[in-house]
């Protein structure tokens, strides 16, 4: 095509207003919002808060992008609006193509229904006409390799043959603008692959395609540029590269925000009073030791549990270290002082986070970011290699060659 | 793929939404897919299957029958009790029917409506599906004990579609409204069954309207059930013809109605997915 790449979509000062009740919550029965309105005699007594403020972008034809920021940035929100599924409260919006949306895989997948009646059902709900999914009926069976389950319910399927027909359904979409969220972080690798195909494939068919993910990694291998939301605004918009830095950065800024027990989220019935590591730089094949300390609480009746994550640069965890496994519970009556110790966890070279979650049965303190860590860049293998032997894989491992 | 690309400007919700029937009817595949699951899942799993249908309204007649007609010993006029309260029984099913399925349907559906787009209209729209299905399935069952009983509604008869038509309208409506409530609070879910309940014990389904007391007469008249209860069995039984006033009435409430309950629907919808 010779014409100048149009837009797919244009957002003009976008923002999503939430309204929350004074007591922090909407009320839902119309009591409560009886006794709401009585009591605020006629005077706004609900906060604001700002899910989305002032977003404007443009977004070419064809152009993969993906969207990160932290939990709680507003990429969900501005999928949902982007997809109509909830409306803005100011600002405008312009697609130029019919949207296709991958929020959730088998959204609308009935369990009592086969999965021949589902492909038609999600098919429909996801926005394609019965000639549509009548003429790629046979690419969706395909896909999702379970040709032979077609006449049974799906509530008689395994987790992965369920997740796989919703996607092959979904990956069959043939809309202009696809937006997908987080959904390639289902099946197996093999499955996987095939998925991160199929979307690569969808981006360079000439469609435009929106991917927020936690995953770095995937955004990396997908998109052709990217953007950052941080509290609901649009901090960066650019390359991948540059888009993945300044994310980076912004857990520095985030952490130490986060160092506040007061802006800390959890209802703080008990909270962290330090989390700490002897050292800042680990060897691989180290134990990773963490300490902890958590003030008494006379709020809290019963003992409570720790879940440690450790999460790599990219914002994946790579191992979730809770408490109640091992039988760890504390006792808020006295300040406790605990130690997690990671063994056999080699972890390869770079910047690592802890976050740290204190919960009894919701969460008490989450402390995101409490540590940072680094891995240093000596290898725990007997010999050395040029960086292809060691560049692929999340983790180093234990591991050997033996002659049988 | 199509050449023209279709666009979508998305502002703020404005204060009056008009439903864009052109996007519904794009869109008719959801209805019909939702539809159709209603009606696969019913019965799935069931042993008597189908015969649920016929059995429901059957009991419910035959123990009307024997609480109004044989304890109370309420006229049903010239047609055998137990045909009397069927009809009856097959348009208060159709208002209830309507009402209840279109009311819980936004709720029922609340996981559909968090995560994918589409006129929300048609999920209580297609909501009245197995409704419909439930009612023909009664009439010809109405329709063999017609024969049974030597009945001969005469030419009246043709104009039930009408009367078919106008109750739908009179239960969506309302059931439209109370589901766009429900999305936000809950009591509807609550209160309506209860208020249903209530009216359907104030409506002479069960009974002729001319055992009613004449000083509680008024009650009656003012009552759209009545209105489509005596019409309805005007044209199905053969019974009287209701006052002229009334069949007017039916005839402009209940576009009415569905009008409002389909603006009072579309004013809430473009926030179900914050509030559900």
């Amino acid at each position: 095509m010779q014409e100048i790449r149009e837009k797919a979509i244009t957002v003009e000062g976008l923002g999503k207003t939430y309204r929350l009740g004074a007591s922090g919550e909407r009320p839902s029965t119309a009591a409560a919002a009886a006794i709401q309105w009585v009591r605020s005699t006629g005077r706004a007594r609900y906060t604001l808060f700002d899910a989305l403020d002032d977003i404007s972008f443009e977004i070419p034809r064809g152009e993969a992008i993906g969207i990160v920021g932290r939990n709680g940035a507003g990429k969900s929100t501005l999928l949902k609006i982007l997809t109509r599924v909830t409306a803005p409260t100011r600002g405008r919006i312009e697609l130029n193509g019919r949207v296709g949306s991958l929020l959730e895989v088998g959204t609308g997948f009935h369990p009592e229904l086969t999965g021949q009646e589902n492909i038609y059902l999600n098919g429909a709900i996801l926005g394609m006409t019965r000639k549509e999914i009548r003429k790629r009926y046979d690419e969706i069976v395909d896909f999702s390799g379970i040709e032979k389950f077609l006449a049974t319910p799906v509530k008689r399927y395994s987790s992965g043959m369920y997740v796989r027909l919703a996607f092959a359904v979904a990956a069959h979409l043939d809309t202009e603008i696809l937006v997908i969220d987080e959904v390639l972080a289902v099946g197996d690798a093999e499955f996987q692959r095939r998925s991160i195909a199929k979307m690569r494939e969808a981006a360079q068919g000439g469609r435009t395609v929106l991917y927020v993910s936690h995953q770095l990694q995937t955004v990396q291998a997908l998109c052709t540029s990217a953007m950052l939301l941080d509290r609901g605004t649009l901090t960066y918009s650019g390359t991948v590269e540059g888009t993945l830095q300044a994310y980076r950065d912004s857990f520095e800024s985030f952490a130490a925000a986060q160092s506040d027990p007061k802006k800390r989220p959890g209802n703080g019935k008990v909270r962290l009073s330090s989390v700490r590591m002897e050292d800042e730089f680990v060897k691989s094949s180290q134990d990773i030791v963490v300490d902890f300390e958590a003030g008494k609480s006379s709020k809290l009746i019963g003992t409570y549990f720790v879940s440690m994550h450790i999460n790599d640069d990219r914002g994946a965890v790579i191992a979730q270290c809770d408490s109640r496994l091992v039988g760890g519970w504390f006792d808020p009556t006295e300040t406790q002082r605990g130690r997690l110790v990671i063994r056999d966890l080699w972890l390869k070279p770079g910047q690592y986070t802890v976050d740290v979650y204190v919960c009894q049965s919701g969460v008490l303190d989450a402390w995101e970011g409490a540590w940072r860590f680094e891995v240093l860049p000596d290898l725990p293998y007997p010999e050395f290699t040029e960086s292809s032997g060691t560049e692929k894989g999340m983790i180093f491992v234990n591991f050997d060659y033996e002659r049988a | 793929m199509e050449n023209e690309v279709q666009r979508t400007v998305i502002t703020p919700p404005g204060r009056l939404n008009v439903p864009a029937w052109r996007e519904i009817w794009n869109a008719r595949e959801v209805a019909v897919r939702l539809a159709q699951r209603d009606l696969i899942v019913r019965y799935r799993q069931t042993i008597f299957g189908v015969t649920w249908v016929i059995a429901q309204p059957l009991v419910s007649a035959g123990i009307f029958t024997i609480v109004f007609g044989e304890i109370a010993g309420l006229s049903t006029g010239k047609i055998p009790t137990f045909l009397f309260t069927l009809a009856g029984m097959l348009a208060w099913n159709l208002f209830n029917g309507s009402l209840g399925r279109a009311s819980g349907s936004m709720v029922g559906n609340q996981s559909l409506v968090q995560k994918v787009f589409f006129p929300r209209l048609l999920v209580p729209l297609s909501s009245l599906a197995s409704v419909v299905v439930d009612f023909v399935v009664a009439l010809m069952l109405a329709v063999v004990l017609l024969f049974v009983f030597a009945i001969n509604p005469g030419w009246a008869v043709l104009l039930l579609p009408v009367w078919v038509l106008l109750i739908l309208m009179i239960g969506t409506g309302i059931g439209l409204a109370a589901a766009a409530y429900m999305v936000k609070y809950r009591d509807v879910g609550y209160v309506l069954p209860w208020l249903v309940q209530i009216l359907l014990y104030a409506s002479p389904v069960a009974y002729a309207l001319s055992s009613v007391p004449s000083h509680l007469r008024w009650l009656f008249d003012i009552n759209p059930v009545t209105w489509f209860l005596e019409a309805f069995r005007w044209s199905l039984l053969g019974t009287d013809l209701p006052p002229v006033w009334q069949i007017l009435a039916l005839c402009i409430a209940a576009p009415l109605i569905f009008l409002a309950g389909t603006l009072v629907f579309q004013k809430n919808e473009r926030e179900f997915a914050d509030f559900i």
